[in-house]
């Protein structure tokens, strides 16, 4: 016994297993769990039988399961890039000597610190259709004459949720960038001067390269999260209207626990698992090459 | 009812399983049911209740005051917990299929019929109430009884109406609320004519407002999802004539109606924005006890109605409806069952339902008498609620995809894509049938 505790490696597999053990208890067994209750007809509360691919069959040729994906990806790539885009300009200019720097930067934070389903009601009551603030102030200004029907149309309600999410997100994004930016060694921007570089070409062969490893690792994030993301659209429109912004991950939960049908749920829930991988894949092996990172091509 | 002093608690105590003879207070709970042995409690029988969480606090207050009282007689403790309505029925699954949870789960709409054989036959419970209270109305044996048994114990609903404004109705020239579909319409496009506030029903995946408007607007017309065996009919020329309907009824709508939730309708109409919706009693109640003199001003104004009656010729609304399940896990079935219609007694129910504002309408017809709905008329048309609602899943049987169905917003998505024009009728109706047989085929 004593000889085995003195052994590096019998010790270090000691100390792995709580962790493991963790692991294996909270993720590996639900998400197992979850992959093979789509593969059954299970409803809520009943054990299912193996069915199969007939979830996945039926999902596939299902009207409302076709929109939603298609809204998971219009959702996801529009709020991604965007949420990129301004969280990269927000992480820029926050970098800079601002005066009372350490307040921007905290403000910044703030609404990724409220809880979602706080800030989706607000959200809530600024789409209304009757009372949102924004129509109003266009109505009071004569900009408009009639209140945007924000969530009642299947393209605005699309946009807006999405509006909601980029404003949910871009903290994140710019926090996580701004981080990044901080490691960047200053005598290579001087050198760069030195060299005669344009503001751009600054940003173009000094920042970004060396951000990349940064920007690869918060795009995963923020797109598993968005992609995955539930509380906003169920605050907001719980999928309506006509199903225009149902989310795999609204519908999913919709047939599975109001609905029952655990199964198909379970099904929908993971077919979402390819896309995500697909995802975290690129940017492994695609945003953190070496040569991409030093601003070169393939 | 009889007011508790120290002195009867201690009789009551003392007297422990003798007390019903004792006739403690003088109810008629103690003389009928507990003198008859029937329900006599297991010793240290302990009780677990989930229900479905209050609308209005009186509700919640009443009930557990209630309770209380039913320990105090009994001695049997009673732990009440409650959850918001929708989150129920999962729990309420689970706890059926694991076999252990609460005693009595008090659920929403068919859920009595998705686990029939997991619940204790109540029919003792049922018959002793129906009888003494003027009998069930029809709808509660849809909802309750599988093969003739009773298989939960109804509780009541939470009754819909159209709430709407009488000085407005006066304007465009009517002189009580329409009774049918043809009139009906003929107000709401009266009101829009006169620039008057508009009708707004919620179009929107509203899990109560939705499928309760709905579901009438489809029934009204003859339509329904299933047939008495089950088939999917819902693409049939009766849903066909109910969307044209629907259609020329959305064009008198406040804007923005698709995308609204159970609350809009509410706030809308509080706001004075639009003047014609369907709801729980809770906008007039809201309007009533305001302490704002215009809501007040507003309250005077709002009538209630009973649905409009279309070309099927007879109501055909949709209600929440709660049915009180006792689990055949329950260690304690002769407490449960003591609890159950010991709740039901007219001598708690009435106080309840009247501390409950008329939210809940009753399941047993005698409580049609229940000075609630008298002392003030606008509630009377709550009252009607169980006698004129249709079980969901009409005209089927009701269980698991009668549950899903509704669950996955066919019917409401139906109407919603109808009616806004995004689909013809008929594109809708052939989607709703595809979506509802595969719930049907299982």
């Amino acid at each position: 016994m004593t000889k085995l505790l003195n052994n590096r490696h019998f010790l270090g597999l000691l100390f792995m297993l709580p962790a493991a053990a963790l692991l294996l208890v909270f993720l590996t067994y639900p998400l197992a769990l979850g992959t093979w209750l789509g593969f059954t007809d299970a409803k809520i509360g009943r054990a299912g039988q193996w069915i199969g691919l007939a979830n996945f069959r039926y999902l596939a040729g299902d009207s409302v399961a076709q929109l939603s994906l298609f809204n998971t990806l219009f959702y996801t790539v529009v709020a991604s890039v965007l949420k990129f885009a301004l969280g990269l300009w927000l992480a820029l200019l926050l970098n800079r000597n601002l005066p009372f720097k350490s307040f921007f930067r905290a403000v910044v934070l703030l609404p990724f610190i409220v809880p979602t389903a706080l800030s989706a009601i607000a959200f809530w009551w600024i789409y209304d259709a009757q009372f949102s603030v924004v129509s109003w102030a266009l109505v009071k200004m004569g900009l408009i004459h009639r209140y945007i029907d924000f969530l009642g149309d299947p393209w605005n309600a699309r946009l807006s949720t999405i509006a909601a999410n980029i404003w949910r997100g871009v903290p994140f994004v710019a926090i996580c960038l701004l981080a990044g930016l901080q490691t960047i060694s200053p005598s290579l921007y001087e050198a760069a001067a030195l060299d005669g570089a344009t503001p751009w070409q600054r940003f173009r062969f000094v920042t970004l390269p060396l951000l990349t490893p940064i920007i690869a690792v918060v795009m995963t994030f923020s797109v598993l999260f968005t992609f995955t993301d539930f509380q906003l659209i169920y605050v907001l429109t719980r999928g309506g209207p006509l199903n225009a912004t149902h989310l795999m991950a609204t519908l999913s939960f919709q047939r599975a626990i109001p609905g029952g049908s655990l199964g198909e749920g379970a099904a929908l829930a993971t077919s979402m698992i390819p896309f995500l991988l697909a995802a975290i894949l690129f940017s492994y092996f695609g945003l953190q090459r070496r040569k991409w990172q030093q601003g070169g091509r393939d | 009812m009889s007011k508790y002093t120290r002195r009867d608690f201690l009789k009551t105590t003392a007297g422990a399983a003798a007390a019903g003879s004792l006739g403690v207070g003088g109810t008629t709970w103690s003389e009928n049911a507990l003198a008859q042995g029937k329900w006599a409690p297991e010793k240290g029988a302990k009780l677990r209740v989930l229900r479905w969480k209050r609308f209005v606090q009186g509700d919640e207050d009443k009930w557990l005051e209630n309770t209380k009282l039913f320990t105090r007689k009994t001695g049997v403790e009673v732990r009440v917990d409650s959850e918001g309505w929708e989150d129920v029925r999962p729990k309420a699954a689970v706890a059926a299929n694991v076999g252990s949870g609460p005693d009595i789960i008090i659920s929403t709409f068919e859920d009595a019929h998705q686990y029939p054989d997991k619940l204790v036959d109540v029919t003792d419970v049922c018959n002793y109430l129906g009888g003494k209270y003027g009998g069930w109305y029809d709808v509660c044996k849809d909802y309750c009884t599988d093969k003739g048994k009773w298989i939960a114990v109804p509780m009541g609903c939470a009754g819909n109406a159209i709430v709407h404004r009488l000085s407005h109705l006066k304007q465009v020239g009517f002189d009580e609320f329409p009774k049918d579909t043809a009139g009906f319409l003929k107000l709401c496009q009266a009101l829009k004519a006169k620039g008057l506030p508009q009708a707004g029903f919620a179009l929107g995946n509203a899990t109560g407002d939705g499928n309760v408007w709905c579901h009438w607007l489809v029934w009204a017309f003859g339509g329904k999802m299933v047939d008495n065996k089950n088939n999917v009919v819902i693409d049939s020329p009766e849903t066909l004539a109910a969307l044209e309907y629907g259609k020329q009824l959305y064009q008198t709508f406040v804007p923005g109606t698709l995308s609204w939730l159970d609350p809009n309708n509410n706030k809308a109409f509080l706001d004075e924005q639009i003047g014609v919706t369907a709801n729980g009693i809770s906008i007039y109640y809201a309007a009533k006890t305001s302490k704002d003199a215009k809501m007040n001003a507003l309250a005077q104004d709002i009538g209630h109605a009973n649905f409009p009656i279309g070309p099927v010729g007879r109501p055909t609304e949709l209600n929440l409806f709660f049915p009180m399940m006792l689990f055949r896990y329950s260690k304690y079935k002769n407490a449960a069952k003591a609890y159950l219609a010991f709740m039901m007694e007219k001598e708690q129910y009435e106080p309840w339902q009247q501390a409950a504002l008329g939210y809940v309408s009753h399941p047993l017809k005698a409580y049609e008498k229940n000075p609630l709905w008298t002392s003030d008329p606008k509630n009377l048309p709550y009252s009607n609620s169980m006698k004129v609602m249709l079980p969901n899943g009409y005209a089927g049987t009701m269980g698991y995809a009668s549950a899903a169905t509704m669950a996955d917003f066919i019917m409401v998505n139906m109407v919603a894509e109808a009616v806004s024009g995004a689909k013809t009728p008929k594109e809708a109706a052939e989607r709703a049938k595809q979506r509802a047989e595969r719930y049907y085929k299982l």
